[in-house]
C-alpha cells in the first residue's frame, strides 16, 4: 500500500473519498489531492509517450514544469496532471498512444525509428513527387502532435478584474510572505499571488527543523515557519491574498495573472517584487526519463504533501543538502534508501545532514555517479560508477543497486521567467545558480520598482530568502512613503543581519557570487 | 576547507571528536551536552536555545563550542538541533546513558529495547530507553534516554527499534 498511515511528523487529513476514471477504470482518490498524486497512489507509473519515440514518461517535478503528465481531463487535452485536483467523476485518458500510455504499440518506435528515419531524415526522405510527401506527412502527423483537439467545450464565464495597488508580489514562499509582511505592516497596499492553492512555497514540504538563524526562526520545521508566517500575513488587512493564480506576464509595469483558471487580472501596482523560487535541475544519464526517475521537490510533494510512498527503495543521486535531507524524510516515511552517490569527493550538504543518514546506515558513494536507469516501463535498479579525477567512469567499477525509484538532487536554478519578461539586466552567475538580476542591495533591479527576493535572486536557503523578502517589502514601502526612521532602520539592520550571515566558507560562493551582481545605488 | 576528511566519509572518527568533558563533569549530577558539529555552517538554534552561557559561538557560522562547567544538562539545545547533533552523555552507577534525539515510528518508551547503531550505522550492542520524551512535548522530536555500557558513550550515536 502507498498511502501512508501514521507519519512521525505530519497528519494527513484526506479529503472526502471520490471516484476518478482512468482511461474508463476507477480510481478510488481523496478531494484535496492532485490528480498525479492518485494515480501515483493507485500504482500507475506511465502517465504519457514521448513526441517522437513513444518512450514511458511518467511523473517527475509535481509543480507542473516538466510536462511529462499531461493527459487529456474531462476532454481537454494536454493538461498537467500534477497542477489540476481531483472531483468526482473527472474521466481521464492517455494522449498520443495506442491503445494507451501503459501499453503503446508505437513504443517499437523506440527501437527502429532512427535506423528509418534519423533526425532530420523528413527534410530528405518521401519529399517527391507531391503526393508522396502528402501522404506521408498526414500519416507522420497522425503519430506526433499532442493529444487531440479538445472534445469538450470550456462552459465557464470567463471573468475579469482590475486592481490598483501599492506593491505587487509573486510567489507566496518564504520570500514572497515575508515581503507582504514587512510591506504590510508600514501599512501599504500589498497584493501577494501564488500560482498554488496554498501559500508557503518550499516550505510546505519541509517536515524538517530548519538550519539557519535561531532569531530567524530556525529550529523550527519548514511546515510549521510557513504556518507562522501565514498567521502574521492574515493579520494584515491591507494585503490581498490570491492563491491559485499564476503571474504570466509583466507589461510595462502591468502584472498579468489568471486566478481559478477562469479570471484575467490587470494588477497596476507601483512596485513589484519577484519572489518566484526555483526549479530542479536535471542530470543526464541513460534512461533519465524513466519513470521512477524523480526530481527531490517531486518525491517530497508526493510523500510529505499527500502522504505517498515513493516506492520501496530509491538511490539518491546528489548530496547537496536536499540530497541528504530527502534521505532523512524518505527513512520517516518508511522507505529505504540504497544508497547515496555523490560526483565530488566529498559530501556537498552539511555534514551533520550527512551524519544522521550515515548513522543510520546509508551508503555515501562519493566520486560516483549514475550511469543508467535500468528498467523497461518503470525503474527497477540503477547502475552506478565510480569516477576517476577527470570524472570519467573507471572501466569495471560499475555497480548495480537494487531500487525502485531514483532520486535526482542535483541543485536548483531561478526561475526567472518573469524577470526577462520584464526586462530586468540578467546575467550568468554560477555561484547563485544561473541568471540573476543585477539589482542594488535592497533587491531593485535595473527597472526600477521591481524588485527580486529569495531563490529567484540567487539559490540559498530559507534564512536568507525571508531576510531579502523582509528588506524588498520595506524599501518598496518605504520609497512609496510609507513607514517612519524606524522603518528605514529595520530594513538596514536587516541588511547587516544578511550580511553577518553569509559570512562563513558556506556564505563564501555566494558572497563571491554577489559581488558580481549587486550595484550601488 | 582542506582538512574535512569527516566530509568524505559522512562520519567523524575518534581522532576528530571535539574535546570530551572531564571524567567529574560526565559523572556530575545532570548529564552533559556533547556536540558533534565540526564543520563552520550558519547555524545557530542551539546557541539562541542556550541559558547558561554553555554554548560558545562569536559568528553564526562558528562550530558550537560547549563549556561543559557552564552545561547544567537542561536539554534545552538538544530539543531544538536541526541537524540532530547533540547528545546529551551520563554516567552514573558505572553505566552509561546517552540522549539523542528520535524522529520514527513507532515512537520509543520506557523499558523498549534497542538496538546501538554507530556512526557508521553498525550494531555496536543492545540498550533499554530509560526516559522518553512524549513526541508532541517537543514537535515530534522524542527525545530518547539509552542505558549503554559506559564505554560505549562516545560510540553509540542511533539507536533502532528491536524488532522480534
Ligand atoms: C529538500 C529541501 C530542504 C531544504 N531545507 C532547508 C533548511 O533546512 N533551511 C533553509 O533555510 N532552507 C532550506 N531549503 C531551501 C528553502 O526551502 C528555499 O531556499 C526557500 O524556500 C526559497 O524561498 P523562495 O520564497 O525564494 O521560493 P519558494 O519557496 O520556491 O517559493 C516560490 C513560490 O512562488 C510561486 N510562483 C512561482 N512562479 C509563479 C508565478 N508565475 N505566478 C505565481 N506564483 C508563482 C511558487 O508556486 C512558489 O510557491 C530547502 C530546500 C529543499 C528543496
Ligand atoms: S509537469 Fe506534471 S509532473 Fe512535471
Amino acid at each position: 500500500m502507498s498511502r501512508l498511515g501514521e507519519h512521525p511528523i505530519v497528519d494527513f487529513d484526506r479529503g472526502r473519498e471520490v471516484t476518478i476514471y482512468f482511461n474508463g477504470k476507477p480510481i478510488k482518490a481523496y478531494e484535496g489531492e492532485t490528480v498525479a498524486a492518485a494515480l501515483y497512489a493507485a500504482g500507475i507509473r506511465v502517465f504519457s509517450r514521448s513526441f517522437r519515440f513513444h518512450r514511458p514518461r511518467g511523473f517527475f517535478c509535481a509543480i507542473g514544469k516538466c510536462s511529462a503528465c499531461m493527459m487529456e481531463v474531462d476532454g481537454i487535452p494536454n493538461v498537467r496532471i500534477c497542477k489540476v485536483y481531483v472531483r468526482d467523476g473527472m474521466e481521464l485518458r492517455t494522449q498520443n498512444s495506442l491503445p494507451n500510455a501503459e501499453n503503446d504499440i508505437y513504443s517499437m518506435f523506440d527501437s527502429m525509428i532512427d535506423r528509418f528515419f534519423p533526425h532530420g531524415s523528413h527534410y530528405k526522405k518521401f519529399t517527391k513527387p507531391k503526393f508522396v510527401r502528402e501522404l506521408v506527412t498526414a500519416q507522420m502527423r497522425k503519430f506526433t502532435g499532442m493529444g487531440e483537439f479538445p472534445k469538450a467545450e470550456l462552459n465557464e464565464k470567463g471573468e475579469y478584474e482590475e486592481i490598483e495597488t501599492d506593491i505587487a508580489i509573486v510567489g507566496g514562499g518564504p520570500a514572497g510572505l515575508s515581503a507582504a509582511i514587512y510591506a504590510g505592516r508600514t501599512g501599504a497596499k500589498v497584493i501577494l499571488m501564488d500560482e498554488n492553492p496554498y501559500l508557503g512555497g518550499q516550505l510546505i514540504k519541509q517536515t524538517h527543523r530548519f538550519f539557519g538563524s535561531g532569531r530567524h526562526m530556525a529550529g523550527t520545521r519548514g511546515i510549521r515557519i510557513g504556518e507562522i508566517l501565514q498567521k502574521e500575513l492574515y493579520e494584515l488587512p491591507n494585503i490581498d491574498i490570491r492563491t491559485e493564480t499564476k503571474v504570466f506576464g509583466i507589461y510595462d509595469g502591468v502584472v498579468a495573472a489568471v486566478e481559478k483558471d477562469t479570471k484575467l487580472l490587470k494588477i497596476k501596482p507601483k512596485k513589484i517584487i519577484i519572489a518566484t523560487g526555483a526549479y530542479e535541475r536535471t542530470l543526464i544519464f541513460e534512461n533519465n526519463d524513466l519513470p521512477g526517475v524523480y526530481g527531490a521537490g517531486g518525491v517530497q510533494t508526493l510523500m510529505n504533501v499527500y502522504g505517498i510512498k515513493p516506492g520501496e527503495r530509491g538511490l539518491i543521486v546528489g548530496s547537496g543538502n536536499v540530497g541528504l535531507i530527502l534521505t532523512y524524510q524518505l527513512m520517516q516515511a518508511g522507505v529505504e534508501v540504497a544508497a547515496i552517490v555523490e560526483a565530488m569527493p566529498r559530501v556537498g550538504g552539511y555534514f551533520v545532514h550527512a551524519a544522521k543518514v550515515r548513522r543510520l546506515g546509508v551508503p555515501i558513494y562519493t566520486k560516483h555517479t549514475i550511469k543508467r536507469a535500468i528498467g523497461k516501463k518503470k525503474v527497477e535498479g540503477a547502475e552506478i560508477a565510480r569516477l576517476d579525477e577527470n570524472w570519467c567512469v573507471v572501466e569495471g567499477s560499475e555497480k548495480r543497486i537494487d531500487c525502485d525509484f531514483i532520486c535526482v538532487a542535483v541543485g536548483l536554478s531561478p526561475a526567472h521567467e518573469l524577470l526577462y519578461h520584464a526586462g530586468v539586466e540578467m546575467r550568468f552567475i554560477p555561484e547563485l545558480g544561473g541568471f540573476v538580476p543585477t539589482r542594488n542591495r535592497y533587491g531593485e533591479t535595473t527597472k526600477p520598482g521591481i524588485y527580486v527576493a529569495g531563490d529567484v535572486a540567487g539559490i540559498e536557503e530559507a534564512t536568507a530568502a525571508m531576510m531579502e523578502g523582509r528588506i524588498a517589502g520595506l524599501d518598496a514601502a518605504i520609497k512609496l512613503g510609507y513607514g517612519d526612521e524606524e522603518t528605514v532602520r529595520l530594513r538596514d539592520e536587516i541588511v547587516e543581519d544578511l550580511d553577518e550571515f553569509r559570512k562563513g566558507p558556506f556564505g563564501e560562493r555566494i558572497v563571491a557570487g554577489l559581488k558580481k551582481i549587486v550595484v550601488e545605488g | 576547507m582542506s582538512d574535512m576528511k569527516y566530509l568524505e566519509r559522512g562520519y567523524i572518527e575518534n581522532d576528530e571528536l571535539p574535546p570530551l568533558p572531564s571524567e567529574e563533569r560526565l559523572t556530575g549530577k545532570r548529564p552533559v551536552a556533547y556536540i558533534e558539529c565540526p564543520q563552520p555552517i550558519p547555524c545557530s538554534p542551539c546557541l539562541e536555545s542556550c541559558k547558561y552561557d554553555a554554548i560558545k559561538m562569536e559568528n553564526i557560522n562558528d562550530p558550537p563550542e560547549v563549556i561543559y562547567e557552564n552545561c547544567i544538562g537542561c536539554m534545552a539545545c538538544i530539543r531544538v538541533c536541526p541537524g540532530l547533533a547533540i547528545f546529551m552523555l551520563h554516567i552514573k552507577d558505572d553505566k552509561g546513558y546517552v540522549t539523542l534525539q528520535y524522529e520514527f515510528i513507532p515512537w520509543l518508551k520506557k523499558g523498549d529495547r534497542v538496538k546501538l547503531l554507530n556512526r557508521k550505522g553498525e550494531e555496536v550492542g543492545e540498550g533499554v530507553v530509560t526516559w522518553a520524551l512524549a513526541p508532541e512535548r517537543n514537535d515530534r522530536t522524542q527525545l530518547v534516554t539509552v542505558e549503554i555500557p559506559k564505554d560505549l558513550i562516545f560510540e553509540v550515536r542511533a539507536v533502532k527499534r528491536w524488532e522480534q
